[in-house]
């Protein structure tokens, strides 16, 4: 089974916010940089991208034929998407145990796993 | 004959379906196979009897037709796990009754997952493993029955879209996902405490089945003597709809073959150095059994479970047992340290332990308050009778509530 697992940092201190992010001490920061590591070369495991923070988001839709466009991201700001990644695993139990392992998930934010839809099969 | 069927499909339907998930890897194929072959069984059995494994000719029966199903529905085929199963299965001899193997466990541990939103789990138990209808459900939970049934058509496709996978967790993961699966069972079982008992004796059979599956277990054995000490009183709860407090009970009701089958389950858990917080609730409702009751050792188990469950529900019980055995001075001084004054019990407790103490006047404004917070009305009626026997009169009349 494939997943992404979409992370949401949500109040947890990133290097974005200097402030917040001084306030973790330097043994947490550097475990939050050694966690994404050991996350990211977890064998199935495809990173994704690095995005922009959600306040250069632009959000698009559709009226009347014409794109419209909002200044932000889709979602409230706290609530929105801030990276992502693939995992190939057994399971739904091995997604979870590797989302529990995302620092955001015991920061303030938290992982949403979501399976792909594979149609390779049929 | 009608008779022995829903025997039969009271006790193997789990076992069955357990074994059709095991085999084809997806809920709603199983199920539908599952209830193919017992309507087969139900035509055939009375003209030419009740095979001798009436489980194993069920499974091997819904499997053929399984095969069948899918062998009509290619893409179908390509979904399940079919695909890797050799050649000679595809074709079984319908009356070939080999045994198969037990995989209720591993159903019930995929329909606990904590993936599963909690009323998704227990609807998923009570359907798969206890074989109740959707309709059975949906009216124990007095939900509509199109509510239920969505509820369980969710829970079987996030089972196979979102990977929830089939079998007993691996030992690390083994404590949380057990937890689950007990939470699971004593919530259906306090469900039926309430009134339904057909959803209480369905937590006791769940019981005596995972008891059977994990006997080394301790918690399980402890869970199921729980259900099963509390569950031996329920004829002498009520009296003409009344509640009936647990001094006051006739015990010629209690069920003492079922108060000595938790007390073995009990021991067992015991044997198996089992601490936890099922087992002590257990023991606590063993000792309550007793007569006269040993209270310093019920107030000594309370504590160990307070400790436990951090709960300050446990802690009222063991002011409550405590007051028995240090007097109501000391009962209420622990009472009043508990972050409770919106639970009725709070204050019917106090209740108790001021008019025990004769302060009759601070009693009755506590039954008060505790009727307030009551929705249940034979509890309220129980608790209205305990104030008037007090003799006090109700202060500022009638008008205090407009």
């Amino acid at each position: 089974m494939k997943y992404m697992l979409l992370i949401h940092q949500g109040d947890t201190p990133t290097p974005r916010d200097p402030e917040a992010w001084g306030r973790l001490s330097p043994e947490e920061q550097q475990s939050v940089y050694q966690d994404y590591k050991t996350v990211t070369s977890t064998p199935g495991v495809t990173p994704g991208e690095q995005m922009g923070p959600s306040d250069t988001a632009t959000t698009v839709r559709v009226q009347d034929g014409k794109p419209l466009t909002t200044d932000g991201p889709f979602v409230e700001t706290k609530e929105s998407l801030d990276g992502y990644l693939i995992y190939e695993a057994d399971d739904l139990d091995a997604a979870i145990e590797l989302a529990a392992k995302i620092p955001a998930a015991r920061l303030g934010g938290a992982i949403e796993v979501r399976p792909i839809v594979e149609w390779s099969q049929s | 004959m009608v008779a022995i069927l829903d025997r039969v499909f009271r006790d193997e339907w789990g076992r069955v379906l357990a074994a059709l998930i095991g085999f084809l890897g997806d809920f709603e194929l199983a199920e539908e196979a599952a209830q193919e072959a017992f309507a087969v069984a139900a035509a055939r059995w009375p003209r030419e009897g009740v095979p001798t494994n009436p489980a194993a000719w069920l499974v091997t029966t819904a499997r053929r037709r399984a095969i069948d199903r899918i062998r009509r529905d290619r893409t179908l085929a390509a979904k399940t796990r079919l695909l890797d199963v050799p050649e000679a299965i595809e074709d079984p001899d319908p009356m070939d009754q080999t045994p198969f193997h037990d995989e209720r466990l591993e159903l019930v541990f995929t329909c606990c997952h904590p993936a599963l939103d909690t009323e998704a789990q227990v609807a998923l138990t009570l359907r798969t493993l206890g074989g109740l209808t959707t309709g059975e459900i949906a009216r124990a939970f007095l939900v509509p029955e199109a509510t239920m049934s969505q509820r369980l058509v969710r829970a079987k496709r996030k089972i196979k879209a979102a990977g929830i996978p089939f079998r007993v967790p691996p030992d690390h993961l083994l404590p949380d996902r057990l937890a689950a699966v007990l939470a699971v069972e004593y919530l259906i079982f306090n469900e039926g405490y309430g009134g339904r008992s057909d959803l209480a004796a369905e937590a006791i059979r769940l019981g005596r089945a995972l008891a059977e599956l994990m006997p080394d277990e301790p918690e399980v054995h402890g869970l199921l003597a729980l259900m099963l000490l509390h569950d031996s009183r329920r004829e002498a709860r009520f009296r003409e709809g009344e509640v009936v407090l647990l001094a006051d009970q006739d015990r010629s009701l209690w069920d003492h073959e079922q108060i000595a089958e938790g007390r073995a389950a009990l021991d067992r858990a015991l044997a198996l150095r089992g601490h936890g917080q099922y087992v002590v609730q257990a023991a606590i409702a063993s000792l309550h059994l007793e007569e006269p009751r040993d209270w310093p050792q019920i107030a000594a188990l309370y504590g160990e479970l307070a400790q436990l469950t951090d709960s300050p529900v446990v802690e009222l019980n063991r002011a409550a047992a405590v007051a028995e055995t240090e007097g109501p001075e000391a009962g209420l001084e622990l009472l009043d340290r508990l972050p409770l004054s919106d639970y009725r019990y709070l204050h019917s407790m106090r209740a108790e332990m001021l008019r025990r103490l004769g302060r009759l006047d601070e009693a009755s404004t506590e039954y008060r308050h505790a009727l307030e917070l009551m929705p249940d009305a034979a509890e309220r009626r129980l608790f209205e009778r305990r104030l008037a026997s007090l003799g006090v009169a109700e202060p500022g009349a009638r008008s205090e509530r407009s």
